[in-house]
């Protein structure tokens, strides 16, 4: 354990690398599972069985799908342009993952005397005694969350076809505007911490009251705008089924379709964990079970109330959509920034 | 370790620099300008900026080309016809030269650096990039910030006229 790399020992590499394989296929297992899930529990609340001959109440049903998206026949259509529609999906793939690099998961813990945060993106100065990690953490989020519009524009407009390119647009419309409301409704949560890093606006709630209630306004609003960002139901306009026959992905088959349902499913559990994060206390809770438990709890608990939520609301407008976005949330979070702001100063 | 890791990523902005001018289709020339954007926020964590990177890819990446992909895709243009005129190509090659040539002048001149300003990297270490970023946008240069917002207005109202007959 001697060596040094960048003023680092090697320890916290090699805790990085094995941060990085636990969350990860976490996360994957966590995709897979919701998938079924969802189905199951949408099928209970419209009073069906959901998913039932697969293994024991359909089990096994998201390996059944995976192998079956698997071995299904790749077509490009002919006309496509073939670049941009190949990497498409792996555009919407990647930013829906990497995301969880900055999101605290757990406490500190201790393995050989080595204090190693459950963070990627961190590490634990002996130095200074506390856990540095990245200091622009939500807006690492937020980059990644624009980035991700591409793979679905993309696919819209590469799949030269009417309908998956007004997916795309839909899409690129629905998510600029979003983005905007969801990045000022986090603003006030900022002005309560003074900060922009994860660790600090968790350990921040865990001195006082959770952000979702010193701040209840941009919290639902936060939730609402990601609801629209991640495009779910009641905003799931870019793959509108009845309309647009499933929108940006109309053309895609096997592995590439699979690629933009996981990309679909992991924003989910991505945006989740930024909710809990940012308004839910982070991974504190009563001290008798560990921090990650309650953390994925809560996560848990975000994601039934997403599919609660796509199995209770019918889909918005294109209009009312942007009306809403623009002229409803917009102003609201400006408001709400303005309140905090003269609170905070007095 | 830190040239190496430059040395890549300036290949990398360089290769995609190129393909954004000689992409023949526009949308591969735009995703090119997308890598270009990604590469200089790397740059930018490199110089202890991490607010700048993010900064850079929300809104050059994330904001202002996402419109332009847009605009590319409404207009529906596959592959650019070969009717670009001659007239065009010499001048753009004209300024082109020109601003090479500035580049290389700047760069042979010894004094580059300039005057030291009060903010170093102990001091962005100790207090941190995004505090001080609004300290100074805030008190120092309140007054540019102020007219910059200002313009930002008179652009968004100006646009509004523009699309609405009836207003």
């Amino acid at each position: 354990m001697g060596y040094e790399i960048l003023g680092l020992p090697m320890a916290y590499y090699i805790a990085m690398v094995l941060k990085v394989l636990v969350v990860f296929v976490f996360v994957l297992l966590t995709v897979a599972y919701a998938t079924y899930a969802e189905r199951k529990i949408i099928g209970h609340m419209q009073v069906r069985l959901g998913p039932m001959r697969t293994g024991w109440h359909g089990l096994l049903q998201p390996i059944a799908d995976g192998l079956k998206l698997f071995f299904k026949e790749e077509i490009i259509p002919s006309q496509a342009d073939k670049f941009a529609f190949l990497i498409a999906p792996v555009i919407a793939l990647i930013p829906a993952f990497i995301g969880f690099a900055v999101i605290p998961f757990g406490e500190t813990i201790e393995v050989g005397g080595y204090k190693i945060p459950l963070q990627i993106a961190a590490y634990y100065d002996t130095a200074a005694g506390k856990v540095v990690d990245l200091n622009v953490g939500v807006l690492y989020i937020l980059a990644l969350a624009s980035v991700g519009v591409y793979g679905i524009v993309l696919a819209g407009w590469a799949s030269n076809n009417k309908y998956s390119l007004l997916g795309g647009l839909r899409s690129a419309a629905q998510m600029v505007s979003y983005e905007l409301a969801a990045g000022l409704a986090i603003v006030s949560v900022f002005m309560l911490s003074e900060s922009l890093s994860l660790q600090k606006i968790v350990a921040d709630q865990a001195n006082g009251a959770w952000y979702a209630f010193k701040q209840p306004l941009a919290f639902i609003l936060f939730c609402i705008c990601s609801l629209a960002e991640i495009n779910r139901t009641p905003f799931d306009l870019p793959e509108a089924e009845t309309e647009l026959v499933s929108g940006f992905c109309t053309e895609y088959s096997s592995m590439k379709y699979a690629m933009f349902f996981m990309a679909e499913y992991a924003n989910m559990v991505t945006v989740c964990a930024v909710t809990t994060t940012l308004f839910l206390g982070g991974w504190h809770g009563p001290g008798f079970l560990p921090g990650w438990f309650w953390f994925i709890a809560k996560v848990y608990f975000l994601i039934f109330t997403c599919m609660w939520i796509r199995a209770t609301y019918p889909r918005y407008r294109y209009d009312q959509l942007m009306r809403l976005g623009w002229k409803v949330f917009l102003p609201l979070t400006l408001l709400n920034i303005v309140v905090t702001g003269i609170i905070v100063s007095f | 370790m830190e040239t190496f890791f430059f040395m890549i990523v300036a290949a990398v902005a360089v290769l995609a620099g190129i393909l954004v001018i000689t992409c023949k289709n526009p949308i591969n020339s735009a995703l090119s300008l997308i890598l270009t954007f990604f590469c200089l926020a790397t740059l930018y964590v490199t110089l202890d900026a991490p607010f700048m990177a993010a900064i850079q890819v929300i809104v050059y990446a994330g904001a202002i080309m996402v419109l332009i992909v847009f605009v590319i895709m409404l207009l529906n243009v596959r592959t650019e016809a070969g009717r670009r005129s001659s007239h065009s190509v010499l001048f753009g090659s004209l300024i082109g030269l020109f601003g090479l040539f500035q580049l290389f002048y700047l760069l042979n001149r010894s004094s580059l650096t300039g005057q030291k300003g009060a903010m170093d990297s102990d001091l962005i270490n100790k207090v941190g990039h995004t505090e001080l970023i609004g300290k100074a946008l805030y008190t120092d240069f309140l007054l540019p910030f102020e007219v910059t917002s200002i313009l930002l207005l008179v652009a968004i109202i100006g646009a509004v006229i523009l699309t609405k007959k009836k207003i």
